[in-house]
């Protein structure tokens, strides 16, 4: 983990409600897809949590939905302001051993989450299916992103007013393989319900600190409570007691 | 030079900063940061008898200036406090701690109380009679002053490391409380544990937290535990542990002014995971830009003349 200042350099809006972030600063601890970053902002005593969507050495991506009075804060901050991160946070994604075409599962907020694992994977030769879900066409962002990697993207909204009909859990019906999946925990316990999967789940909580010290974020698995910020945020399908 | 060494019952720190308990886990995650070998000491984590999964979630809300709390207590129990974590914690931090003591019954009190008792690590205990976040016990034990003598004459009994016992703010009337862990053996107070709070979530209009109340800490409560350490300083002979609130070098002078002869650094830790390191490296500075040379020599000042 690694405190630092970041310069926010470009403040996109994608949808009405999703703006991406690219900041500037160190992200030497940032070391494998699916770990996240706290950003303290001014008047705010809690730092808040937010997946890292793709970085380098010195640039951060992060796709900001707007939740509360915290993230419409940020998502309206100009470019040039400075911001004090945690970066290198959580355990991110298990990506020794992928099977050649690994299904992503993203949800809401949860599909920028994805875009660094998609990119890894597919910078490994490997064939990733990208299943996009959301509530309606307007909320749909990030499409674009996953095909220019080549991920194989199946956009579902609930509504079906863009792509198929459907939720996440229509998206197993795409390919029986290993699944890597963020988004609300709702989505995830469905998903988790399919006992057969070889899953990765990454998981949300309220977070007090994001790095281990204050117990605040535990869930209960199948081997005893753990940390969603220090154990996690991503966890294997099967352990968790939803 | 100045010096910012202080005396705790009777064990030398060498300086006033203390991790509270609850904030700074079992010191692992901090070593991972920095030394914290330049820390005075710290508080583990509340410890009781048996493995507590603590309360459901969501345990966390932001407050204004600070953050409420409902973890309740969450540690894998004492037993293997002292076969785990202590070991580990042995490879990082070579200066006594705080063991910080929990319980639902005056007999699991002096249950913890003894397995600590015998850790050579372990230079206080900090008996925890003032958690809000459980239902039963806890804080029940700190809101009377019966049960508070009742509990410390209890651990007292059986422990020859010194007794800090840590007061909860939730009562009409601390002074007489901390009176009486004084009168029943108390070597020290520590004060203040958290402050009863609650958040509601407009969109849901539920309260944030499932255990609906939680406790408040944080620069929030600075003033209010600035205030309770004053008022105990006045009443009892035994050193403070003054917390609640404390983020600065500043805050740590003006806690000493107060009453407290250590200073306990609980929410900072979360918000800022250096805090400590901080507030230690910039206290020589902040000494002499007040004019202190001797920071025990401050201890209570704003009391006198
Ligand atoms: C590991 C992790 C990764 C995340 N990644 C992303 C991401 O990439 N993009 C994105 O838009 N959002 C993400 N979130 C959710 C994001 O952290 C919350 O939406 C945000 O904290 C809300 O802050 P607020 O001030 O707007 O809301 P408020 O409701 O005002 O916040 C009050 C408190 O509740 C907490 N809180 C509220 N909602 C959530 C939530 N859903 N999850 C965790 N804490 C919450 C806040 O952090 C704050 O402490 C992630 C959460 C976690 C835990
Ligand atoms: C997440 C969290 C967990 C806590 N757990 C404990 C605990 O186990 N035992 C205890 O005596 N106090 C506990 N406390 C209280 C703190 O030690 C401290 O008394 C209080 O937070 C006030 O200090 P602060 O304002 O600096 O945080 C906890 C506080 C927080 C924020
Ligand atoms: S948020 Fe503090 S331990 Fe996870």
């Amino acid at each position: 983990m690694n405190q630092s200042t970041f310069t926010l350099i470009q403040n996109t809006p994608l949808t009405a409600s999703v703006h991406e972030l690219k900041l500037r600063g160190d992200c030497s601890a940032i070391t494998v897809p699916g770990q996240f970053v706290q950003v303290s902002l001014p008047g705010k005593f809690l730092r808040r949590p937010f997946s890292v969507c793709d970085w380098t050495e010195d640039t951060l991506t992060l796709c900001v939905q707007r939740n509360g009075s915290g993230t419409e804060a940020l998502c309206s901050l100009p470019a040039g302001t400075e911001l004090d991160l945690l970066t290198g946070l959580g355990n991110g994604y298990s990506t020794r051993h992928v099977t050649p075409i690994p299904l992503l599962v993203g949800g809401g907020s949860g599909v920028g989450a994805l875009y660094s694992l998609a990119k890894h994977l597919c910078d490994r030769g490997k064939v990733v299916t990208a299943a996009l879900c959301f509530r309606t066409a307007a909320d749909v962002y990030y499409v674009n992103q996953f095909k220019a990697i080549d991920a194989q993207v199946y956009v579902y909204t609930e509504d079906g007013s863009m792509g198929e009909q459907g939720n996440a859990l229509d998206a197993l019906e795409l390919t029986h393989s290993q699944l890597f999946a963020c988004g609300p925990l709702g989505m995830l316990a469905a998903l988790d319900a399919n006992e057969e999967l070889d899953a990765q789940l990454s998981l949300e909580a309220r977070m007090g600190c994001g790095f281990g010290a204050c117990m605040g974020c535990t869930i209960e698995t199948a081997d005893g409570p753990r940390r969603v910020c220090a154990d996690g945020p991503v966890f294997p399908g099967g352990v968790i007691t939803w | 030079m100045v010096n910012t060494n202080v005396t705790l019952c009777g064990l030398e720190l060498a300086n006033p900063v203390i991790p509270a308990s609850g904030t700074f886990g079992y010191g692992l995650e901090f070593a991972k940061l920095y030394d914290i070998n330049c820390l005075g000491s710290f508080s583990c984590k509340g410890t009781t008898l048996e493995p507590r999964f603590g309360n459901p979630t969501p345990r966390i809300a932001e407050g204004n200036a600070g953050m409420l709390n409902s973890v309740g207590l969450q540690n894998p129990g004492v037993d293997a406090v002292i076969a785990e974590e202590f070991p580990k914690l042995a490879q990082v931090f070579r200066k006594p701690i705080l063991a910080n003591v929990c319980g639902f019954s005056v007999e699991e009190y002096v249950a913890v109380a003894r397995k600590f008792d015998a850790c050579d690590q372990v230079g206080w205990l900090e008996l925890n009679i003032s958690c809000p976040n459980v239902h039963g016990g806890g804080m029940g034990f700190g809101t009377s002053c019966d049960s508070a003598a009742e509990v410390t004459a209890a651990v007292k009994a059986v422990t020859k490391k010194p007794l800090i016992v840590k007061l909860t703010p939730n009562v009409t009337d601390i002074v007489s409380i901390a009176k009486a862990c004084e009168e029943a053996g108390a070597d020290a107070i520590s004060l203040i544990n958290t402050v009863l709070a609650m958040r509601i979530d407009l969109k849901t209009r539920k309260p944030v937290l499932r255990n609906i109340t939680g406790g408040l800490s944080g620069p929030a409560v600075f003033p209010l535990a600035l205030r309770m350490v004053w008022q105990v300083y006045e009443a009892v002979q035994i050193p403070i542990l003054g917390l609640g609130g404390v983020s600065t070098s500043e805050d740590v002078i003006e806690m000493m002014l107060s009453g407290a002869t250590a200073v306990g650094v609980g929410a900072a830790n979360l918000r800022d995971p250096f805090a400590c390191k901080r507030i230690i490296e910039q206290l020589p500075a902040v000494m002499e830009r007040y004019g202190i040379t001797d920071l025990k020599s401050i201890i209570g000042g704003a009391h006198h003349g």
